[in-house]
């Protein structure tokens, strides 16, 4: 598999929300080859502190030269990235890891929370290019209307409809996207492609695991690397031990994991 | 770079091992080095050292195993690794033929398993070195007994000196009160070099949950933030033994390898920083060059224990 580090022009950088960033990269060797799941690693300052890259779902490419990450400002990393300016370089290692696996003969069924969402857009993209049965489903959610609409629009943009659901209730649902999803007709032979906070990626595996639905999941964990090396990625899994979620993963079956249920 | 640059001397001898240049990589950092051909010419290297190597297979910590911590990140891996079988059928047939020299790193619970493992790997080809784990801070018995004791430390050097046709490198614990000691005690055992600093043993918490952050409690620091330590120590450690010293601890570039052999190392290894930047062993090696090449060094190994103490 091809990966690069290379040095990226930041050609946008938008404020979704107050606290929700969109930055486009203009890298083709990255754009041209990456895949839905698949993530970079992003150098977020010069200096030595941070000292790490920082992990980054790729959330949408475009005209094999762009590509899209997504994020909500959460710490020292984030922020400092939310602080650069159109113009400026990052230095970007990607595209890495093993994405989500589509089959156009079932149906397709989309569930993210909160800045999880970010990967699933790149999918259903992919989805509306390749796959010509019905249009996936989408069921988003987030803990208030101002953080989920902007992450909706592109979806909307697509011509997809999208069910939402909001902790507080400003938006769609109010509750857990996990309500909307029992609510909603899935299709024997429908995948459900799922990225967000483990308790709802969890719950979704277990109405998949009830309905006898294919799931993947895209597994957030502690990465030094993202590239094999540091071996501080990893999820446990049902047959024992742990798979590494920047090779191995970050997309998963749900049924190979071991989830620990609390 | 011009050929000018490309033919300077920046060799070194770890003992009997020649190396083009001192610029290895840290075990545990470099997978088993494949890993890494995207994006480095790994001939370029002095050496590679590969994942420290067991004779059963681990499994390793739970998660969470790393935590940045400031100019710097904690690990509590577990010695996650393949066990000596599977590392000689399938990690060294990948690296049949390669023409950097690779080292590999050997760990034990006791003196027996270190040699055993020693004994496996005497049979496999493409092996120039071994280096002897006796450091590592994070399983319980993982041989931190070994690193802290001088007649064990002894004791375990002088068992894989004997069974191995390859030199001997012993890796040794900053987490002891004096680390000349533990030198001199593996420099009696036969080491053919020393390496040092491994991590130092630390800990983050998160007041919020009041939980420690990584899974195993407690794990080894590296990078930028443990190079003042890791100079101190290779410093004390080069003039109390007689054999090569090979310097590791948060080095990221030409300069840092530069103030590691003034302090009096032979060669360095490149840690933390593979993380970072996949090609930093690769770009110090370029760097090191362009040093001797514009200061008209007849070579590197002028630098080797030149600190001016004034």
């Amino acid at each position: 598999m091809s990966q690069f580090q290379k040095k990226s022009y930041i050609s946008r950088l938008e404020y979704l929300s107050p606290d929700i960033v969109r930055i486009t990269l203009d890298s083709p060797e990255i754009a041209r080859i990456a895949q839905p799941g698949q993530f970079v690693m992003v150098k977020t300052g010069n200096g030595k502190d941070p000292l790490l890259r920082r992990p980054f779902s790729i959330s949408q490419v475009s005209n094999d030269r762009y590509f899209q990450i997504l994020f909500k400002v959460v710490g020292r990393g984030t922020s400092l990235l939310a602080h650069c300016r159109e113009g400026e370089n990052l230095s970007v290692l990607g595209p890495l890891g093993s994405g989500f696996q589509v089959d156009c003969t079932g149906s397709h069924c989309l569930v993210g929370g909160g800045i999880g969402i970010a990967p699933l857009l790149f999918l259903a993209k992919q989805l509306s290019r390749i796959c010509t049965g019905n249009p996936p489903l989408v069921v988003l959610g987030a803990r208030t209307g101002e953080e989920l609409e902007p992450l909706i629009n592109d979806f909307k943009e697509l011509g997809l409809s999208v069910h939402a659901a909001t902790d507080d209730g400003s938006l769609g649902h109010h509750g857990f996207v996990i309500d909307v999803l029992k609510g909603l007709q899935l299709a024997a032979d429908a995948t459900t492609y799922v990225c967000g906070p483990h308790p709802m990626m969890l719950a979704v595996h277990l109405l998949c695991k009830a309905k006898n639905i294919a799931c993947q999941v895209s597994m957030e964990t502690h990465m030094a690397c993202g590239m094999g090396a540091c071996l501080g990625c990893i999820v446990p899994v049902e047959k024992g031990g742990y798979a590494h979620a920047c090779f191995e993963g970050p997309v998963f079956d749900a049924e190979e994991l071991l989830w620990e249920v609390k | 770079m011009g050929s000018e640059i490309k033919n300077v001397d920046l060799a070194v001898s770890i003992g009997p091992l020649r190396l083009k240049n001192p610029v290895m990589t840290a075990s545990g950092t470099f997978g088993y080095a494949k890993e890494f051909e995207p994006y480095l010419n790994l001939h370029k290297l002095g050496a590679v050292v590969v994942k420290g190597i067991s004779l059963e297979p681990r499994p390793g910590n739970p998660p969470p195993r790393i935590i940045e911590t400031p100019c710097g990140m904690l690990n509590a891996i577990g010695l996650e690794n393949v066990g000596v079988e599977r590392f000689i059928t399938e990690k060294m047939k990948l690296l049949t033929g390669i023409s950097v020299p690779v080292v590999v790193n050997i760990l034990g619970d006791t003196v027996a398993e270190y040699q055993e493992i020693a004994e496996r790997l005497a049979d496999v080809d493409d092996i120039a070195a071994i280096e002897v784990n006796i450091s590592c801070p994070n399983v319980k018995k993982g041989g931190v007994a070994f690193g802290t004791l001088p007649e064990l430390a002894t004791a375990v050097t002088n068992a894989v000196k004997k069974h191995s046709r390859v030199p001997v490198i012993v890796k040794l614990s900053p987490n002891v009160t004096d680390i000349s000691l533990i030198a001199r005690a593996v420099e009696d055992g036969g080491a053919d070099a020393v390496s040092l600093i491994n991590t130092l043993i630390g800990m983050a918490i998160d007041h919020k949950s009041r939980k420690p952050v990584l899974a195993n409690v407690i794990g080894g620091l590296s990078g930028p933030a443990i190079k003042p330590v890791a100079l101190r120590m290779v410093y004390q450690v080069a003039q109390s033994v007689s054999v090569p010293v090979i310097g590791i601890g948060g080095i990221e570039s030409a300069e840092d390898v530069l103030e590691f052999m003034l302090a009096g190392a032979t060669a360095v290894q490149i840690g933390t920083a593979n993380f970072v930047n996949p090609r930093a062993a690769e770009e110090t090696v370029e760097g090191l060059a362009e040093y001797v090449y514009e200061n008209k060094l007849g070579s590197l190994r002028e630098m080797i224990g030149a600190l001016v103490l004034s």
